[in-house]
């Protein structure tokens, strides 16, 4: 039988996940947790509702980044003008997830620790070299977003933990994201790929930093580390994208299924590259 | 498992109940509160027939537990009329036959007071994203469209 509580801190929900007997889950929006359960596939003797939690839901700027809580709904990450100013490729992937239903209850916390490798708002994370601050029994520790889903519905979060809130860095001049994510509609589908990617210029335009994370090409969210070698030193012409599109297509390690074959995902992974690449480029250079 | 007692707001009004865990917000609407104009479409989030306002942030009912409404504001469709008077998005579903079966109509009724109560005037493309999470087998949505702009334009007094 399913018991529910909803601490109203931090420590008091680190008590609850460790002194849980059976399963314990965390709640955020539940957009995902909610469907699982009530579908069979996942088996839960406690949920751990953490809305309570003061802080846990909202935005603030900090040390000249942002801080989103953990369980910040997509709709109040899309209103937060500074933050879409300064990191629109992340408010935008957190937007493209569900309907604006969804968008009222969905958040960072669960869409990453869900782990669907199709998850749209993490290769945006990672690109932006976001961390994570997870609360357990030993305190508090940092960790970087991509640290986090090990496989296919699996995190590396111990039973007693849980996500507290996210850090976003601050922005160096002339620099940008965006993310970029196909599906065979306009909207309400799951990625078939995801891109995301983050650039910083310098005063010529060439590139002097450049991630780029793809999603929905492996079993969690890719870095593809030749997209440095491929952007760092230059600016974004026909070379380097050319570049990009390559170390793209060859980082990909996708499944074939009823979203897309192997092939078609891998071509798809190098065309959204060099589309979001281009897109970040253009917006960190209007930074100027 | 004990039951647990909520104190929640709906449609204005302080409600409390007694509820199961695993029970969700739509269940407990449908079944204890007997407020039955919230449907049960998919139950999985993607059919939108079970929305509602929850402090004023529109939801699936189906993706909320019971016991989350604790200290919340609710919105249903059983708080859009005021009495016998319609609201004017009520009054231009009729008449635009904006509805065939019904069943998808009061989510699709209490998303678009939504919409309309951030953006009094959105474009066709922006209500067409907004209810992108509301499903209608039966009108093909352009008669919804329609009947959502003349709503907004009556609500606007143009």
């Amino acid at each position: 039988m399913l018991a529910y509580t909803a601490p109203t801190s931090v420590e008091d929900a680190v008590r609850a996940l460790a002194g849980a007997s059976g399963t314990a889950k965390v709640l955020s929006g539940g957009t995902d947790l909610l469907v699982q359960l009530r579908s069979g596939r996942l088996k839960a003797d406690l949920i751990v509702d953490t809305k309570k939690i003061p802080g846990i839901s909202g935005i603030r700027a900090e040390g000249g980044g942002f801080v989103i809580g953990a369980a910040t709904p997509g709709a109040m990450i899309g209103e937060h003008a500074a933050l879409g100013a300064a990191w629109p490729g992340i408010v935008e992937a957190a937007n493209l997830i569900g309907s604006t239903q969804i968008q009222g209850r969905a958040s960072l916390a669960g869409n990453l620790c869900n782990a669907s490798p199709a998850a749209d708002s993490v290769p945006a994370l990672i690109a932006a070299r976001a961390t994570c601050v997870v609360a357990g029994s030993n305190g508090r520790r940092e960790v970087p977003v991509d640290a986090i889903a090990t496989g296919p519905g699996r995190t590396s979060l111990a039973p007693d933990e849980f996500i507290v809130e996210f850090r976003l860095p601050k922005r160096p001049p002339r620099s940008a994201d965006a993310y970029l994510r196909f599906i065979p509609r306009t909207e309400m589908d799951i990625a078939v790929v995801g891109v995301g990617v983050n650039l910083t210029l310098d005063a010529s335009g060439a590139c002097t930093d450049a991630r780029l994370v793809l999603g929905a090409v492996a079993p969690t969210a890719v870095i593809v580390a030749e997209a440095a070698t491929a952007l760092v030193g230059r600016k974004l012409d026909e070379t380097a994208l050319a570049a990009l599109d390559k170390a793209a297509r060859a980082a990909c390690k996708p499944i074939d299924d009823k979203r897309g074959t192997i092939a078609y995902r891998v071509k798809v992974a190098g065309v959204l590259a060099r589309r979001a690449a281009t897109i970040a480029y253009k917006r960190a250079g209007e930074r100027r | 498992m004990s039951k647990h007692h909520v104190t929640t707001t709906i449609n204005g009004e302080a409600t409390e109940f007694l509820c199961e865990p695993q029970l969700t917000m739509l269940d407990v609407l449908r079944d204890e509160l007997r407020l039955t104009g919230s449907k049960e479409g998919c139950s999985s989030g993607d059919c939108g027939a079970c929305s509602i306002t929850v402090d004023g942030r529109l939801v699936c009912s189906c993706l909320m537990l019971g016991v989350e409404a604790e200290g919340r504001k609710i919105e249903t469709i059983e708080g859009m009329a005021k009495g016998d008077k319609l609201h004017p998005l009520q009054q231009k579903f009729l008449e635009h036959a904006a509805l065939q079966c019904g069943f998808c109509t009061p989510g699709i009724l209490v998303a678009a007071k939504a919409l309309l109560d951030r953006n009094p005037d959105p474009s066709e493309t922006e209500i067409r994203y907004w209810l992108a999470g509301n499903l209608c087998r039966c009108t093909g949505y352009d008669k919804i469209v329609r009947a959502v702009v003349d709503a907004a334009a009556e609500m606007r007094g143009a």
